[in-house]
């Protein structure tokens, strides 16, 4: 029987948070193994043969092995700090994606607007 | 523990409203929240790190691009590093529950090693780059590159010392209250780096290879 136990959640100030278990920290990694593996092995192979599917393979992959790196390693869970962990996440996941996704949209459009001349328009400059 | 007594005469020489308002904050309570807030932060430094290599990763200047580059077996085995040094944090983090203080050491120390594995591969490619002209001076993209990955390594770098500042501390004083919860704080910044690596290696080098 580990301490995390609910019974054990007093007011012991070192058991605040959820422990892992050995077998906790084998899952996690057993998981990162194959989840860091396949993408690996689907762009050194390219069997997929389309680069923009395994590119979205190869994210999706890598958001299930953050996804269980949280849950494994870090031992996240929604009641750790009366919830101002998962509170403290969110809010940093919503601002990493507007950061993000806002970044490469501006500038994929000012590139875009900003894009050298071919050689057609060239020749119409007066 | 003079210092404990000596703060508890303290308090017991202020008002007792104070006492009575400070009684639920035991030592470092809020010290975990306090230091996830920290990460998180950390993790914004990260995300405008990636989205700058998002935006300036396109931008070869005619110079070397990923495929030429890019050594995929290497960031294998680089990747492979870091995980197990994650998983040997864990088991020292259980060594620290079961109270075995020389345990938990030595998987501080195994921890140290695959670190230095780590930084170490990192380096060689830094340097083999280097050498072959693909300095951070030549393109936007290996700016925006040895940004983002130098400062992951650096990180990486800082978090070594950290271990081995706590191996002399649970040496000296043993697995006391006080280097628990740094052992815990540790390993949420640990861990943290993992997270990070995984983004690297998707959107830097597997997705770059891909581009």
């Amino acid at each position: 029987m580990k301490k995390n136990s609910p019974g054990g959640h007093d007011a012991s100030h070192d058991d605040h948070s959820s422990h892992g278990t050995f077998r906790s920290y084998m899952t996690g990694f057993g998981l990162s193994v194959i989840l860091t593996a396949i993408p690996f092995w689907l762009v050194m192979s390219g069997v997929l043969g389309s680069a923009q599917a395994t590119s979205f393979l190869v994210m999706g992959f890598a958001i299930a092995q953050i996804v269980v790196h949280m849950i494994y390693f870090l031992h996240m869970d929604t009641k750790s700090e009366g919830g101002w962990t998962v509170m403290a996440l969110i809010f940093t996941l919503v601002v990493v994606a507007i950061t993000l996704s806002g970044s490469i949209w501006v500038m994929y459009h000012l590139n875009h607007n900003m894009m050298p001349m071919s050689a057609h328009d060239m020749s119409q400059i007066p | 523990m003079s210092t404990a007594t000596t703060h508890l005469k303290n308090k017991a020489d202020s008002s007792a409203f104070y006492m009575a308002d400070e009684h639920d904050h035991a030592g470092g309570e809020s010290t975990m929240l306090g230091f996830w807030l920290y990460i998180m932060s950390d993790c914004l430094i990260f995300a405008v790190l990636f989205a700058t290599y998002g935006v300036l990763g396109g931008n070869y200047a005619a110079g070397p691009s990923p495929k030429d580059l890019f050594e995929l077996p290497l960031v294998a085995v680089n990747t492979s590093m870091l995980l197990l040094s994650s998983v040997t944090y864990g088991f020292a983090m259980l060594a620290a529950q079961r109270n075995r203080a020389g345990q938990t050491q030595l998987w501080l120390a195994i921890t140290v090693l695959f670190g230095l594995c780590f930084v170490g591969i990192e380096l060689f490619e830094f340097s083999h780059m280097i050498h072959e002209g693909a300095t951070p001076m030549r393109s936007a993209f290996l700016s925006s590159f040895f940004t983002l990955v130098g400062t992951h390594g650096l990180h990486v770098s800082i978090g070594m010392i950290w271990i081995v500042t706590l191996m002399a501390q649970v040496g000296k004083y043993g697995l006391i209250p006080e280097n628990r919860r740094r052992l815990m704080c540790l390993s949420m910044f640990w861990h943290f780096l993992d997270v990070i690596w995984i983004g690297v290696f998707t959107f830097v080098y597997l997705m770059g290879v891909l581009r």
